[in-house]
């Protein structure tokens, strides 16, 4: 079953470094853009899919990332590596902070609390508007987006760096949820109570989820900020919230792969049916309702439901 | 993927020579031409692809609307003129849905699967802002329709112009001597507590203060906020003037709440049309804005003084004597600003054909060609007024416009000429690499 596993996703691992070589210039720019989406997903998915908390207010993790990368680098000229670090520890810190806080409500108040703690964030960016330029937001420089004398502003060296974020993000995430304390995340899902009865401290596993779940986020954002050379107010609206659900939901809540394939599937629904009418939202919404119903699991979901029962 | 006119590339195989044989005769009157007639028309006949990056949904969705149809009217009058040299003009438009994550989106749509000339027509700053370092890093000239001071603060790039409408800091260092003149000196500015409020908070007080004016007071309104009443107190008694620039769905609740607050005896009072683009200024709740004054970047309503350039353009967009669609008077238009796409379309063309432009090996020259620009004359390419280009900024600078609310229409009470808009550089992009 492990060989399966690891041949699974080493195998899209694989996939993803053959396409470098492969895809058209569009179409390979475009899935640098999807891995690093891919990671923010892989980090909703392990708290909403794995530990059953449904978060309306990630957006303010990637864009607590990207601010805390995109500032220093801006204004206090910190080197891209440091940078990088200091958007994942911002994000973790607020993480813990708004987790601590949050973590006191169960339900439709958690969804809430993280919906005005992510509001609240945002608004902090369009009105601390001397460090944030607000909602115009900061472009990073080109001479200044070089990671370990890696040039970001080169396509081929910012696909294999998304690529190199996302097994790394996809590595963990496997390992975390095989582990007991992903076992024990699945239990609390599954019945709280009854995890508690058996002796686990659910505030502390919820706590840590949410912590992680705030890292990967955070990575996502501070990467997607150096890549692409724009931090923007727009990342930490709530709609960069629902994104991430809608994501998880059409992959597959609950499986490691699912997340990937969620980003993929948007992201060229909107290209696609962009291309062929102005109504292409409808087109869209048509899909998401059509998948819904059909494969209420996801797509990765209903694989495992109907073929690979063994998909982590 | 073999170029046959390439050395080593793969030889037809002897079936394909062989259709190849029988095609010959057939095509022997085509074979009879010269080459470079044959080369001629193979270039004529590709079009000059231009990349539409419009606000189709979002908040920028009217402004999307109206600078769609512009540039629709531009591109086929460029076109019954023999196009750009002597090639069609074909607008490729994608919807960025007016954000800034979607608008760097579809540049590299534009550059990498549309393989489009040049990109052109953004509006919203942060959607400016979100896409220019793409299209910088695509080396993709950038032709944007934006007034804002994004692109002459140097924040930009190489590759970003803004050659068919004024920036938002020339537009307030232009009304600032009339309202100091005209209206009061003792000026309180209410504005969104964002970036484009601050832009006009920074810009006016310290262009007022040139004029021996000053700002008294400045409420900064928070852009969740739906009702304003609260801050109306706020407003010092010895307030001469107010300056207010609201944008978004609040505005009308805005204006009626002012209204409501002052009674009749009110100061006088100086906003920004952007306010009320593709708004009809005699709806409900806005007669409270009869007698003001207004900043229009191109007279909405037919002056007496109308140009012949004014009245083909509004011929062209179907546009009638109220900045209203020609179809449905109900349908305002953003008359004040889309005059940009219908300039920066003629920029382009004249642009290409001073750089002799083929393809997109010649984008640098292109944008060299656009930099060399600089003076613009009142014309049917550019009729809202003579302009002039600054290649290093990469900013145009033309005439403004001061108009009066009267009766439900605005007229203009001073036209503030180009060369009173001017302010130092504050770049120069000609010496950054491309």
């Amino acid at each position: 079953m492990n060989a399966r596993i690891l041949a699974l996703h080493g195998g899209l691992l694989a996939l993803l470094l053959a396409l470098h070589f492969l895809l058209p210039v569009y179409h390979h720019g475009n899935l640098a853009r999807i891995m690093v989406l891919a990671c923010y997903a892989i980090g909703y998915n392990l708290l909403f899919g794995y530990t059953g908390l449904l978060s309306l207010g990630h957006a303010m993790f990637f864009a607590a990332g990207m601010y805390g990368m995109g500032m220093p680098l801006y204004h206090l000229g910190l080197g891209a590596e440091l940078a990088f670090l200091a958007g994942i520890a911002a994000a973790g810190g607020l993480a813990l902070v708004v987790g601590l806080l949050a973590l006191r409500t169960v339900g439709v108040a958690f969804m809430i609390v993280t919906l005005m703690f992510s509001q609240a964030f945002y608004l902090a960016i369009l009105l601390a508007v001397r460090w944030t330029r607000g909602d115009e937001g900061l472009v990073l420089a080109g001479a200044d987006r070089v990671l370990f004398g890696l040039d970001l502003t080169d396509p081929d060296i910012r696909y294999l760096l998304a690529l190199g974020l996302f097994a790394l993000c996809l590595s963990a995430a496997l390992w975390l949820v095989r582990r007991p304390f992903g076992r024990v995340l699945v239990a609390i899902r599954e019945n709280p109570e009854r995890a508690e009865l058996l002796g686990y401290d659910i505030f502390r596993h919820k706590l840590a989820a949410v912590v992680l779940s705030g890292l990967f986020s955070g990575a996502a954002g501070a990467a997607y900020g150096l890549m692409f050379g724009y931090v923007g107010a727009s990342f930490a609206e709530v709609h960069f919230s629902i994104f991430p659900l809608l994501w998880v939901l059409l992959g597959g809540a609950g499986t490691v792969i699912g997340p990937f394939f969620g980003v993929l599937f948007m992201f060229y629904l909107i290209d696609i049916s962009s291309g062929l009418t102005p109504a292409y939202m409808l087109v869209a919404g048509v899909a998401l309702v059509l998948l819904t119903l059909f494969a209420p699991q996801g797509l990765v979901g209903e694989v495992r439901r109907r073929w690979l029962r063994w998909l982590p | 993927m073999s170029d046959p006119t390439k050395p080593g590339a793969t030889p037809a195989d002897p079936a394909r020579r062989a259709a190849l044989k029988t095609l010959a005769g057939a095509g022997a009157a085509a074979a009879a031409l010269p080459l470079w007639a044959r080369y001629t028309h193979a270039q004529s006949a590709a079009p000059i692809r231009v990349g539409f990056q419009m606000h189709a949904t979002g908040i920028g969705a009217a402004y999307g609307r109206w600078y769609d149809r512009t540039t629709r009217a531009a591109a086929r009058v460029i076109n019954a003129a023999g196009g750009i040299n002597g090639r069609p003009l074909e607008i490729v438009t994608e919807d960025d849905g007016t954000d800034p994550r979607r608008g760097a989106e579809v540049v590299e749509k534009f550059a990498n699967q549309h393989r489009v000339d040049v990109a052109f027509g953004t509006l919203f700053s942060h959607v400016v802002i979100g896409s220019a370092p793409r299209a910088g890093e695509l080396k993709l000239p950038y032709f944007v329709v934006s007034e804002g001071h994004h692109v002459a603060s140097g924040m930009l790039n190489r590759w970003t112009l803004q050659p068919g409408i004024t920036d938002v800091k020339s537009q307030v260092l232009a009304v600032a001597p009339f309202v100091a003149e005209t209206l009061g000196r003792k000026v309180t500015m209410i504005f969104p507590d964002y970036a484009f409020g601050h832009d006009h908070r920074d810009f006016f007080s310290e262009a007022i203060a040139a004029q021996g004016g000053e700002v008294i007071a400045k409420l900064a309104i928070p852009p969740t906020e739906t009702s304003f009443t609260r801050y109306f107190p706020r407003i010092p008694r010895e307030t001469e003037v107010i300056y207010h620039v609201m944008v978004g769905p609040a505005v009308l609740t805005f204006v009626k709440e002012m209204g409501e607050f002052f009674g009749p005896s009110r100061p006088a009072i100086f906003g920004f049309i952007d306010s009320l683009e593709a708004v009809d200024l005699r709806s409900p709740g806005l007669d409270f804005l009869e007698g003001t004054y207004f900043w229009e970047g191109m007279p909405r309503y037919v002056q007496p003084d109308q140009t012949e350039f004014d009245r083909h353009f509004r011929a062209e967009v179907g546009i009638d004597e109220n900045g209203a669609s020609a179809s449905d008077p109900r349908d305002v238009s953003t008359y004040a600003h889309m005059f940009g796409c219908w300039e920066t379309l003629y920029i382009i063309k004249r642009g290409m054909e001073a750089a002799g432009y083929a393809g997109p090996q010649d984008r640098q020259k292109l944008v060299e060609a656009v930099e060399a620009m600089t003076d613009m004359p009142e014309s049917n390419e550019h009729p809202q007024g003579a302009k002039l280009f600054n290649g290093r900024t990469h900013q145009v600078f033309g005439q403004q416009h001061v108009s009066r609310l009267e009766n439900g229409r605005l007229d203009v009470v001073r036209t503030v000429p180009l060369e009173e808009t001017f302010y130092p550089d504050e770049v120069d992009y000609t010496t950054r690499p491309f």
